[in-house]
């Protein structure tokens, strides 16, 4: 049960399941619910330390949730700084496929891997709750098998969600479909509790202009085991392990 | 030189204590060691007005790994190799003081007290008695400790699954803030507080101190007056992100075999670690203070020793593993200093600036600590009142309105939501159930239910029965999810124990927490007390909270609360007389507080519940919920709101006035849906010789109650859920 919080650096190509490297900051604590998430849909994965200077070599980056560096200064700020990054951003840019959940999300923006802010929530406090996405563009292989236009129920878990960007910017997101997922009312649910942080255009999820590059807010790793009360990400995962096994 | 009052209530030590320790030292002891008893002597450390009287609570089991008491927290086998280490504890002085970080602080504190001992914390659980929600204070404590036990548990990632929130004008001076952890270790590998071999290195990791906290366990065994806004001085200020890191490598280095003993330094910091650790292996200590690593400069060693400054252990090292357990706290970039050495001396010995600070003997310092034998008076019994003489409401429709739209029954959703109660993915019932469920990291299919418990207004009407039924809601919520209650923390909080009226409250609730206990197989494996929660002599409810775990052996056979499809039987199980005194209905609807609280009979209590766990582990029960604070139709309420499904119920017969029957709060009793009519339940009951009603069927979209015009579940969902929020957004009480 401890957390595998030490990397392991054992050799990709055994095997033919894709292997998922998760990085580990000095606070991220959604690692174990990440990898679990990865298990359960026939993937390898690994832990990567924040201090190392190289990500071991892998299909998939993915940088979970958590408080990385206490989200001391601002969430993700020292994250961005730590020896890994500049791999990490290195490898983002030759067009290795990159994950950013929560903690790893507000870490991508802060690296300037993907544009914008996330403030505090609006209601100025933390909030855990289940929400409904709608999968606005499919980007392969981020987006695995989720199908454009359906409706998932994930939570969130965060207190720094609120997703910003300057008009232009938004405008480009727009324009060129890299607005991922939004949140929106689910069933019998008022539209006032659709949108968890007050975020702009009620964006939960963008990716890069390249589309390898995805941060979300959301934890879909945690709506994918038998024994949590949604299932509806399974399909992502599914997905992005046919893809990259 | 004689020593004068002031110095004495500085550390919150009597003439009578002063005078015992120059008698055991044969001299004057000087500031320093003064202080150091003041603290090891302080009802917060010492237990000196309640230890005689917990020694009579039931603690022993086959299931213990650990007696009651000897360590942090308790240590309960869980099978497959694996334990349950977990306690509750109070922190509510500095609650009261600073709510945001003096509830964090409690958090943190009670997971050190768990991963101390070599568990990963896996759940959190916290219990709030908050002032009227009228009184001024009342909104600005409730937003600061929530926050406070948020920012703590999230950023540790470890969930908060449950607790308790409720409010009444006794706690006005003095909230409660108590913090449950429960934490998973191997079975063979727990860690305890001990010294080891002569010579072996003692060794300092975590924060620096710092100058915060000072006089903390001093100030918790004391009453508050005017001046209390002047202690806020007293009061820690947590980092969650140290103790994240501090967690990690504790866990990384016990892997290793290199601790010979370990322990946190909670209240009264490195003198209360260093003291007990000596204490326990019967050897001695010395400490060199100049190598404690500081935040500032130029403290003495009077602040060094009683520092509380947060997220800071103290172990003693196997000698070769040194090196080893340095390059780990360097890793996690976190202080580690050799600060002392175990010796044969049987004495603390502190050094500082090269000169010896304090000279102390361990064992009077740790163990000698007087007890009292407090004089008490028993509380008055309060006469039972009869349901014929509790007014009926305007309707039962209004009646329950009133009830789940109160401060006690509306909805917490405002509190759970602001903590992360879904991280390490294991959480299979969320807040808002019976008891939490988590799954077992490493054990698929094997859950851990928890929940904490108690009921402040029947301990006040009648600590003994009140005790009594805090254990066995305990029991209740644990069976109704379909789990085997295994063990039970308790985190005793009553006013000033020198008050004989104060005293027999405590003496009543303890006499029936211990006889539950016994009664529902529940022993006790750890604990802690907080007295003096009292206000210019004004004393909050008795508080005796309970906190109790269970075992789910398969996570495929466990109950929940919403109901599980339309056209299900609804079937309460026990039965009742109505019991309307010391209820919430006489409170919310009537406005009185008085009468006797319901009375608990253990072995219907335990036939009921072994019963309904029985028909859960079967597979024949998969809806089911407790039946407490409102009585049964709140409960339904619930249920149906729960679920989205609604129900039509009516009283099966006429018995009693209506409001009895849907309001009284007579114990031992669960709801439960099923599929079909229900009769093979009520004939398994029969056998099992639990009685049973049928209420009526689940369907539709509303709660449609002896025949009366519908309640539509929005309008009820709407009045659950919005006094919390409202309230917090400011709107009046």
């Amino acid at each position: 049960m401890d957390a595998p919080v030490k990397p392991e650096h054992d050799n990709v190509g055994v095997g033919s399941a894709m292997k998922a490297a998760i990085v580990v900051f000095p606070g991220t604590n959604r690692e174990v619910d990440m990898k679990d998430a990865f298990e359960r849909a026939g993937a390898r994965a690994v832990m990567a330390w924040h201090g190392d200077a190289q990500v071991p070599e892998c299909d998939l980056i993915v940088l979970p949730g958590g408080f990385a560096y206490g989200d001391y200064l601002r969430c993700g700020a020292m994250a961005a700084h730590s020896p890994i990054m500049k791999d990490v951003v290195a490898k983002a840019n030759a067009g290795q496929p990159v994950l950013g959940v929560c903690n790893g999300f507000q870490t991508l923006v802060e690296a300037r891997l993907l544009p914008g802010a996330l403030l505090k929530n609006a209601s100025l406090a933390f909030v855990c709750r289940d929400v409904h996405l709608r999968l606005e563009h499919a980007v392969k292989p981020l987006t695995g098998n989720l199908a454009e236009g359906e409706v998932i129920r994930v939570p969130v878990a965060h207190g720094d969600g609120n997703y910003f960007a300057d008009g232009e910017t938004l405008r480009r997101l727009e324009g060129e479909g890299r607005i991922v997922f939004r949140y929106v009312a689910g069933p019998g649910e008022p539209e006032a509790r659709a949108n968890p942080n007050g975020s702009t255009a009620d964006i939960a999820g963008i990716v890069n202009e390249k589309g390898n590059v995805l941060g979300m807010m959301p934890h879909p790793e945690d709506a994918t085991g038998p024994r949590q009360q949604s299932l509806d990400a399974v399909p992502l995962f599914a997905g992005i392990v046919e893809a990259l096994s | 030189m004689p020593i004068n009052q002031s110095d004495l209530d500085e550390v919150a030590l009597s003439r009578a204590e002063y005078e015992a320790i120059v008698d055991r030292l044969g001299r004057e002891p000087n500031p320093l060691e003064l202080g150091l008893f003041g603290s090891l002597w302080s009802e917060h450390c010492g237990y000196k007005h309640s230890k005689p009287l917990l020694r009579t609570l039931p603690g022993e089991s086959d299931r213990m790994l650990v007696s009651p008491g000897a360590e942090n927290a308790g240590v309960v086998d869980i099978g497959d190799g694996l334990a349950a280490v977990f306690k509750m504890e109070s922190h509510n002085h500095p609650s009261f003081i600073e709510p945001h970080q003096g509830a964090a602080t409690g958090v943190g504190g009670i997971m050190r007290d768990v991963f101390t001992m070599g568990a990963r914390p896996v759940a959190n659980l916290n219990v709030l008695r908050f002032g009227a929600p009228d009184h001024p204070k009342t909104r600005y404590l409730v937003g600061g400790v929530v926050s406070g036990i948020g920012s703590y548990g999230n950023c540790m990632g470890v969930p908060t699954v449950g607790g308790q929130t409720s409010f009444h004008a006794s706690y006005n001076g003095n909230n409660l803030v108590n913090a449950m952890c429960v934490g998973i270790a191997p079975a063979d590998r727990i860690f305890y507080a001990a010294a080891g071999a002569i010579g072996a290195p003692v060794v300092y990791v975590g924060s620096k101190t710092g100058r915060d906290g000072i006089h903390g366990a001093s100030m918790a065994s004391a009453e508050f007056n005017e001046d209390t806004e002047e202690k806020r001085p007293t009061v820690q200020v947590g980092d969650p992100f140290t103790e994240k890191l501090l967690l990690e490598a504790c866990l990384e280095l016990m892997a290793t075999n290199s601790i010979i003993g370990i322990q946190d330094m909670g209240a009264a910091g490195l003198t209360c670690s260093s003291v007990e650790m000596a204490d326990k292996g019967n050897a001695g200590m010395d400490l060199d203070l100049d190598a404690v690593p500081q935040r500032e400069a130029g403290m003495s060693a009077y602040e060094l020793m009683l520092s509380e400054s947060q997220e800071r252990m103290l172990m003693v090292l196997k000698p070769e593993a040194e090196a080893r357990a340095r390059a780990i706290f360097e890793k996690w970039e976190l202080d580690f200093a050799v600060v002392g050495r175990i010796t044969d001396t049987g004495r603390l010995i502190v050094r500082k600036d090269g000169k010896v600070q304090a000279d102390l003997p361990v064992r009077p310092l740790s163990e000698e600590a007087p007890l009292y034998h407090r004089p008490w008076n028993e509380t008055p019994q309060r006469p039972t009142i009869a349901a014929a003489d509790v007014p009926a409401p305007n309707s039962i429709n209004d009646a329950l309105l009133t009830l789940i739209g109160s401060a006690d029954l509306s909805s917490r959703r405002w509190i759970f939501e602001q903590y992360d109660h879904l991280v390490m993915g294991r959480t299979v019932q969320r807040p808002g159930g019976d008891a939490a469920v988590i799954e077992v990291p490493d054990r698929p299919g094997k859950g851990l239910a928890v929940t904490t418990d108690c009921t402040p207004r029947y301990c006040q009407a009648d600590p003994f029965e009140g005790g009594k039924q805090a254990v066995a809601e305990a029991f209740r919520n644990l069976s109704a999810v379909g789990a085997r209650p295994l063990a039970t923390t308790d985190c005793l909080n009553f006013g000033n124990p020198e008050r004989a009226d104060v005293m027999g409250t405590f003496v009543g609730a303890i006499k029936g927490l211990g006889e539950a206990c016994s009664a529902l197989d529940m022993p006790i494996v750890s604990g802690n007390v907080s007295l003096y929660n009292e206000t210019n002599g004004r004393a909050v409810q008795p508080s005796p909270q309970i906190g109790a775990i269970g075992l789910i052996g398969d996570l495929d056979r466990t109950a929940q609360i919403g109901f599980g499809g339309t056209q299900h039987t609804v079937v309460m199980i026990g039965d009742g007389i109505g019991h309307l005194g010391a209820s919430l209905y006489l409170r919310e609807v009537a406005g009185r507080e008085e009468g006797a609280p319901p009375p608990v009979d253990l072995a219907a209590e335990r036939r009921h519940g072994d019963f309904v766990r029985g028909e859960i582990e079967a597979g024949r029960i998969t809806c089911c919920h407790d039946i407490s604070d409102g009585g049964l139709l709140v409960a339904l309420a619930e249920m149906a709101l729960a679920s989205g499904i609604g129900a039509s119920l009516a009283m099966p017969h006429e018995n009693l006035p209506a409001h009895a029957f849907w309001f009284g709060e007579d114990q031992g009793r669960y709801v439960v849906a099923v599929e079909g009519d229900g009769a093979a339940l009520q004939d398994a009951a029969n056998r099992a010789g639990v009685p049973t009603l049928v209420l009526g069927l689940t369907g539709g979209d509303a709660l449609t109650v002896d025949g009366a015009s519908p309640i539509s579940l929005g309008t009820l969902r709407e009045t659950f859920e919005g006094w919390l929020p409202r309230y917090m957004a400011g709107e009046p009480a």
